[in-house]
Order: structure tokens, then C-alpha cells, then sequence
């Protein structure tokens, strides 16, 4: 124990980083993850660490937990945990402190829990691991801990494996395993990335009692302003592995003075309510026309009793005008991806019509459809999964026209303008996917849907995968396509905020149905149905009404 | 670290990664000298050496290696081995290569449709896969060599077909996990065909598995034309191949080993160093480790 000569340094700091710098291997596309990184974490705060992905936030909060793959590397810095030096620890050492001292909460619940254990038993290993309790001990422990995560009826939830809880149910367990040795530090990696709005803002509300509550330091670390303005007291900025600002959380808000954070905030997508300027077209007549749409999964078998109906969109019914965006929002398990699917045809509804331009394409068999199949374009959410990795961006963007009888020069032609349209070189059209970055695949993906000259595109949550100044971009890139071409749109999102930007209508849908439809003024200011005022105010860091949105807890 | 903006020299997806992988497994690039030699030898070997392979020196019966220019000594006929060995090399290999190239192409095209289309389509084909392999290989190869005449070409189908199923199985686990991926539906949408998505979009992305599975393939089909030949109901003679070899040398293993000993070699070599090649590619072309 060297606390005696290292406490008096900085009696109210839990974490202090003070120029720390984690090499890359080579042939990585920057020789450091983090470069001389200073921040300190103040006793019973909350400190944010926000920046981009790739921004090096993660190895950051890795390196503190001792967490780092072999062949990344501390090369300068040092990292003080409640006054003791880590740099240079041995792992023993280091395991000590993991659980006790700093414990960690990760993005992906899911996968941070283990399958094969219950619940109860998780927490209980986490304290066994440490040895502290008897074996009734740290049960009772477990179901306190269980309690005080506001888990509903603990004595059962002890018994659970993991895939029985919902997302924001295992974000709880995990916080609970983090709390089972009542460390003082609190580390969270993006906890709510993979959560729903409303859960997320559970889960944020929990943090923030529970610092409050035990006096813990709590740094966290998200890629969303939204959250910062929620729960944070301080920030640090981050930007290829460098700090670039640091300052209350006030201060960086109200008041950033580097241009990249300035950048970032403008970038964060505001709930407005107010109505988009509608892009002037002259037929009104609408592109889509749905009704009483209907579609149920069915698994398993009726025969042996194991049938299980998912009702997954259920008596849905809109209409989209020319040059107009429809948004689609709801929580995920709401149907919205289903919706989109039903509308191109890549799964058949059950009953209820799609009128595209007055015929209703419901019922037509697969080789009836083909040629309407050019009219519907899709974007898709996930930019790396998208495009196929085999292919070139020429082979891409062209196969579809090629197959529907274009000559190949003219659809590369075709191709060479709308990449440009979408801001790409056309040299691009030689390459493949892997030599493009997440924005980048995503105007591809654009331009592909394009080819056709589509009177109708469906974006399936086609920004969620990007950083917010990547996804600014996108729906700038959307919009001004949707006022050169007076293409329709179907904007599917879980974003109440990207909802509100771009869209002209909006529904909100709730297990399968259709619970709220109207434009952004009414649904964000004047909400009708208490769904949609509930998602509403668990938006982070938005607040139509008082400054703390707070969701109602379950 | 996903985003890669820089134009890079080589464009092509395999040039670097994977032949750098490739390049450092040590036993993987032995195979390939191996298999390279071995082919090259069997190829040219046959026109270089002093004798053909039928012909009958009477004077040097059971002569060891090393005699005269009989470089690896010759057989109970007083035949040249190194030009027995070569020549049944060129049949050994084509019989090994072609019977791969029948099993791939029928595993793949029932991997491919059994992933794609699934439902009944799916259950009616890998349940005939699950057919063919309840049947012991090894018998059936022997039963059919022994009802049928057993030409090369013959046994090279016979091979083929008892080798197709892991393929078939390789291909269609790999092709019902590719088809969700959104580039799969961004081709539905673009209202490509079901054969174009099949063998065009599909295709291509399970080449790597596949690969794997050819090297291993032909491994597999040279050491059963051996065993088959070996046990008489192969290739016959006088048309030598590794196998039928090891047969006419049993009866003098106590006098003239080198009679079993050189064939025997040649399979184990030919048989490792595909095994090898095998093992690097699978190192290599990993699709878990492989960030594309």
C-alpha cells in the first residue's frame, strides 16, 4: 500500500489519466489508439467521455480497467486509481482492483452476460471471485443488489437465464454485477447504445441514483449529446485519440471552443416541431396507398402445440404523396422493419392492400411484380453488411439496371452521375466496399437504390448506424435528392429526433399497430395517445417540457 | 478501426491478407512445393526417363534403386519404377483432381439451392445428403467397383460420388447464414433473379470454405483410388497407379521392400501436402477473423 504518500496529491480525485498514450500495432490506420490523454474523474461525479467512433473513448476506458488485447500497448502516461499508480502493475495486482475498486458496464448486454449461467449465479461469481461471503451471504447480497436495480420480484429474477430478460432487463443485471463489490469508480461503455429510447432513458435515470445514492465516480461513455445533456457533470471531448476539450458539462454544452465539438453538437439531430417546408410537386395524387395491412410470423407447429404467433404488423393503413416523407418510428419488436419488408415485396403480407400508383401490389406473384420491383427502392440500415464484399461499387450500382435490360455503358454512365450526385468520386466505381468508410457505403447504398429512378425509396434506419455528424450528412443528402427528384420516402427510425428532421408525417408504431399518425408538430408538441408522450419524453437531452425529462419508470 | 479511406496499391480483395496468411504457414507453402514438384514430375518426369514404363528389362528383374539408370530400381518384370511411379502418378492425380472437381460441383449446386430456397426444397435435399452418408464409403466403393467394370473414369465417379455430402453441407450451412445479410435483399429488391443471387452474389462469398473443402477433397480421393486399387478393384493393370503398385508389392515386401516403399511415399506425400495446403487455406481464408 502506497496510499499514504499518494492520497494528499488530490484528496477529491477517484481517477486521475495524466498524459496517456496507447500505441497501435502497425499497418493500423493511425500508430496511436490514444495520445497523450489527461482527464480527471472527480469524486461522487459524473464524467462523460463522448467523441466519434474510432475517436479511441473505448481503449481509453479498457486500459483503466487493465483490459487491453495483447498487442495494443501503453507507451507514456499514467493512469492513478484512488491514488494508486496502475501503469506498470502486474495482473494480479490489477485483478484485485478489477470489481473492487472500478467496475465496468458494457455496451452489449447480451453478450457480456453468460448464457449458461442464471442470473443469481453471475452476481454471486462476481463476489466469489473476490472472495468475500459465505455462500448465503452473497445470495442475500445478489437479491439486494437485484432490489436495488429496480428489477421486478428479485427471489425470481435470481433464478433467470439471461435470454429470458428484455435488453434493458439485462442492462440491470449488468449494472448489478458491476455494483457487487461497491467499487468507487463506475466505468460504462455506451450501456445505451443498444437500448430503446425509453429504456435507455430508465437506464440513465438508474445510473443517476445510484451515483447519487452510493457517492460513486461514474465515467461514461457515450457517442450521443443527447446523453451528456442528461446525466453528465463534466465532458471529455475525444477526437482521434486526442482530447480536444474538456469542462463542465455547462461549459462544453452552452459554450464549446474547439470547432470539432462545436461540429458535433451542431451535428446532434433536435426534435423540432416544427413542419418541414414541403417540396413543391404537382401531382398530389398519393405514390402508396395502405390499407388494413397485415402480417403474422408463425414458428414452431400447430400440430405439436409449439406454435408461437407474432402478430408483427396488425390493421396498418397510410398514404404517402408525391415528394413527401412518411416517418415510421417505434421501439424495436414495434413492426416497423417488418412494414418496410411487406411494402418491397421481400416478405408477403397475409391480408390488406398496397396500392402503388393505384394497383395493388399485395397479391402479385413474384414475376408480376418484377417490373414495379424498379419504382420501390430500400436502403438498408446496416452499411457494412449491405453492400457485397465480393463486388466492386461499379458491379454494384449496376447490376440491377443490367439485369432489367440497360446496356452495361449506360448504367455505368448512370452510375458515374449518381455517385456524384451523392458526393463520391466516380472513381470509386473500380473499388470495393471494404475501402470505404461507414458514411461512404451508405451514399452508395443511396446511389444504388437511385439506379432505377424510383418513385418511392424505403430507408430502413438507414442513418442509425452512423456517428451523428456522418448521419447530419446523410440526411442532408436525403433531402436534397428528395427535392431535385420528387422521389417519395418511407423514413423507418427508432430516432424520435431524425424522425422529427426530415420527415413530414409521422407514425408511430406500437406492437404492430399504428398508434398515432400526424405531422411533427402534433406528435412531438401536442402528442394524442400516451405511447407516443411517453417516447417523446424519454428523449435524452430534449425537453419540450422542463429540463429533466424523466420516463416513468417502467 | 472500420473505416479504411486510403486507396490501397493491390485492389483485389485476396492479393494481400490472405496470401500474406497463406505465406506464413510454414507446413501449408511445404505442401505446396510438394504438390507442385510432385506434379511437375508427373507431367514431364515420364518423357525425361530412359524407359517406358512397360518396357520389360529381363536382365534387371528386382533391381534396387540405384542400378544402372534404373534410378529407383525396377519390379518383379524387370520394370522401370521411377516410369511406373510417374506414370501412376499422372493417373493417381487426374483420378485425385477430377473426382474433386465432380464433388464440388455437385456439393455446391446443392449446398447453394437446399441454403437459398429452403422449406421442402431444402429438407428434400439435405435429406438425400443425409442419405448418402449413412452409407458406409468404403463398401459401397468396393461393391460398386467389384458389380461395375472398373474403368479410371469410373472409379474417379465412384469417388466423386461419395465425397460430394460435406460440401454440400459446408456450402448450404454457409449460404442460409449469407442469405440474410442485407446485400442479399438489396438484390431482391434490385429484382434480380433467383439463379443470379444463387450463383452470382451468393456464390462468390462462399468461395473460401469451399476452397478449403477442394484441397481436402482431393486428399480424400487419392488415399480412396489407393485403397481401392490396392485392395484389386481399381485401376488395373497394367495401367499402374499408386495403389494397384502397393499391390504387386506385398507378395515381396521381405526382398524388395523398395517396391511398396517408394509408392507408398508418394501417397503420403501427395496426401499430406494436399492436408497441408488444406489447413493453411482454412487459416488463411477464415471468415471470422476476415473484417471485409
Amino acid at each position: 500500500m502506497t496510499a499514504k504518500t499518494d492520497r494528499k496529491a488530490e484528496p477529491d480525485v477517484a481517477l486521475s489519466v495524466r498524459g496517456l498514450t496507447i500505441s497501435l500495432p502497425k499497418g493500423m490506420e493511425r500508430v496511436h489508439a490514444a495520445e497523450g490523454v489527461s482527464f480527471d474523474l472527480r469524486r461522487g461525479q459524473i464524467l462523460c467521455v463522448i467523441g466519434e467512433s474510432g475517436s479511441g473513448k473505448s481503449v481509453t476506458a479498457n486500459t483503466i480497467m487493465g483490459l487491453l488485447p495483447k498487442a495494443i500497448r501503453i507507451t507514456a502516461g499514467s493512469i492513478r486509481l484512488e491514488g494508486r499508480e496502475i501503469v506498470g502493475m502486474g495482473p494480479e495486482a490489477l485483478r484485485g482492483l478489477r470489481g473492487r475498486v472500478v467496475s465496468m458496464i458494457f455496451q452489449d448486454p447480451l453478450s457480456a452476460l453468460n448464457p449458461l449461467m442464471t442470473v443469481g449465479a453471475q452476481i454471486d461469481e462476481a463476489m466469489l471471485a473476490h472472495g468475500v461471503g459465505t455462500p448465503t451471504s452473497r445470495r442475500e447480497r445478489a437479491i439486494e443488489l437485484l432490489t436495488e436495480v429496480g428489477l421486478p420480484d428479485p427471489e425470481l429474477m435470481y433464478h433467470q437465464y439471461p435470454f429470458r430478460l428484455s435488453g434493458g432487463q439485462r442492462q440491470r443485471v449488468m449494472i448489478a454485477m458491476a455494483l457487487a463489490l461497491e467499487p468507487s469508480i463506475l466505468i460504462a461503455d455506451e450501456p445505451t447504445t443498444a437500448l430503446d429510447v425509453t429504456t435507455q432513458a430508465q437506464i440513465l435515470k438508474l445510473i443517476r441514483d445510484i451515483q447519487a445514492r452510493k457517492g460513486m465516480s461514474v465515467m461514461f461513455i457515450t457517442h450521443d449529446f443527447g446523453v451528456v445533456a442528461e446525466i453528465a457533470d463534466s465532458v471529455v471531448v475525444m477526437e482521434k485519440g486526442r482530447v480536444v476539450e474538456q469542462g463542465s458539462a455547462a461549459k462544453v454544452l452552452r459554450t464549446p471552443d474547439h470547432p470539432y465539438t462545436r461540429r458535433l453538437i451542431a451535428a446532434v439531430p433536435h426534435l423540432t416541431g416544427v413542419d418541414r417546408a414541403p417540396v413543391p410537386v404537382a401531382d398530389t395524387e398519393p405514390v402508396i396507398r395502405v390499407r388494413n395491412l397485415v402480417k403474422t410470423y408463425r414458428s414452431g407447429s400447430a400440430f405439436l402445440r409449439t406454435e408461437r404467433i407474432v402478430p408483427a404488423v396488425q390493421d396498418v393503413s397510410f398514404e404517402v404523396a408525391p415528394g413527401r416523407t412518411l416517418g415510421v418510428v417505434g421501439e424495436s419488436g414495434s413492426g416497423k422493419s417488418s412494414l418496410g419488408r411487406l411494402l418491397i415485396k421481400l416478405i408477403e403480407a397475409d391480408s390488406g392492400q398496397i396500392l402503388f400508383d393505384g394497383q395493388d401490389i399485395a397479391p402479385l406473384p413474384e414475376a408480376g411484380f418484377r417490373s414495379l420491383r424498379q419504382k420501390i427502392q430500400m436502403i438498408f440500415q446496416d452499411p457494412f453488411a449491405s453492400l457485397n464484399p465480393r463486388m466492386t461499387i461499379g458491379r454494384i450500382l449496376t447490376v440491377g439496371p443490367v439485369a432489367h435490360g440497360m446496356s452495361h455503358d449506360r448504367a455505368r454512365q448512370e452510375a458515374r452521375t449518381l455517385l456524384d450526385q451523392c458526393g463520391m468520386d466516380p472513381g470509386a466505381l473500380d473499388r470495393y466496399p471494404h475501402e470505404f468508410s461507414g458514411g461512404q457505403r451508405q451514399r452508395i447504398g443511396i446511389a444504388r437504390a437511385l439506379m432505377f429512378k424510383p418513385r418511392l425509396l424505403i430507408a430502413d434506419e438507414a442513418v442509425s448506424a452512423l456517428d451523428v455528424s456522418i448521419q447530419a450528412q446523410i440526411l442532408q443528402l436525403l433531402d436534397r435528392i428528395q427535392r431535385d427528384t420528387g422521389v417519395s420516402m418511407i423514413f423507418i427510425t427508432h430516432d424520435l429526433r431524425v424522425a422529427s428532421q426530415i420527415c413530414d408525417q409521422i407514425a408511430v408504431m406500437q406492437k404492430g399497430r399504428i398508434v398515432e399518425q400526424g405531422p411533427p408538430s402534433q406528435i412531438f408538441l401536442d402528442p394524442r395517445s400516451a405511447y407516443t408522450r411517453e417516447l417523446v419524453a424519454a428523449i435524452p437531452g430534449e425537453s419540450p417540457r422542463g429540463p429533466h425529462p424523466v420516463a416513468a419508470a417502467n | 478501426m472500420t473505416a479504411i479511406t486510403a486507396a490501397r496499391s493491390p485492389s483485389h480483395w485476396w492479393q494481400s491478407r490472405v496470401m500474406r496468411r497463406f505465406m506464413s504457414h510454414k507446413l501449408a507453402l511445404f505442401g505446396l512445393v510438394m504438390i507442385s514438384l510432385l506434379t511437375l514430375a508427373c507431367v514431364v518426369g515420364p518423357w525425361l526417363l530412359p524407359y517406358d514404363m512397360l518396357f520389360i528389362d529381363l536382365r534387371a528383374r528386382f533391381a534396387p534403386p540405384f542400378t544402372g539408370n534404373h534410378y529407383l530400381g525396377t519390379d518383379p518384370l524387370g520394370r522401370d519404377i521411377a516410369a511406373r511411379l510417374l506414370m501412376a502418378g499422372r493417373v493417381s492425380l487426374l483420378v485425385g483432381f477430377i473426382a474433386m472437381a465432380l464433388a464440388i460441383l455437385v456439393g455446391t449446386l446443392v449446398g447453394v439451392i437446399a441454403g437459398y430456397r429452403g422449406g421442402w426444397i431444402n429438407a428434400v435435399l439435405m435429406r438425400t445428403v443425409d442419405g448418402f452418408l449413412s452409407f458406409p464409403s468404403i463398401f459401397l466403393l468396393l461393391a460398386l467397383s467389384a458389380a461395375l467394370k472398373p474403368s479410371p473414369m469410373m472409379i474417379t465417379v465412384i469417388i466423386a460420388l461419395t465425397g460430394w455430402m460435406e460440401v454440400a453441407r459446408i456450402v448450404e450451412a454457409e449460404v442460409r447464414s449469407l442469405k440474410e445479410r442485407e446485400f442479399i435483399l438489396a438484390g431482391r429488391m434490385l429484382g434480380l433473379g433467383r439463379a443470379h443471387i444463387m450463383f452470382r452474389e451468393l456464390l462468390p462469398n462462399v468461395m473460401g470454405p469451399i476452397i478449403v473443402a477442394a484441397t481436402l477433397t482431393v486428399a480424400r480421393a487419392i488415399l480412396l483410388e489407393a485403397y481401392v486399387s490396392f485392395l484389386g478393384f481399381g485401376i488395373q493393370p497394367p495401367l499402374p497407379s499408386w495403389g494397384n503398385m502397393l499391390n504387386g508389392a506385398q507378395q515381396y515386401l521381405a526382398g524388395a521392400p523398395w517396391l511398396a516403399i517408394i509408392p507408398g511415399a508418394a501417397i503420403t506425400v501427395a496426401v499430406a501436402s494436399f492436408n497441408f495446403i488444406g489447413d493453411g487455406l482454412r487459416d488463411a481464408l477464415d471468415v471470422r477473423s476476415d473484417t471485409v
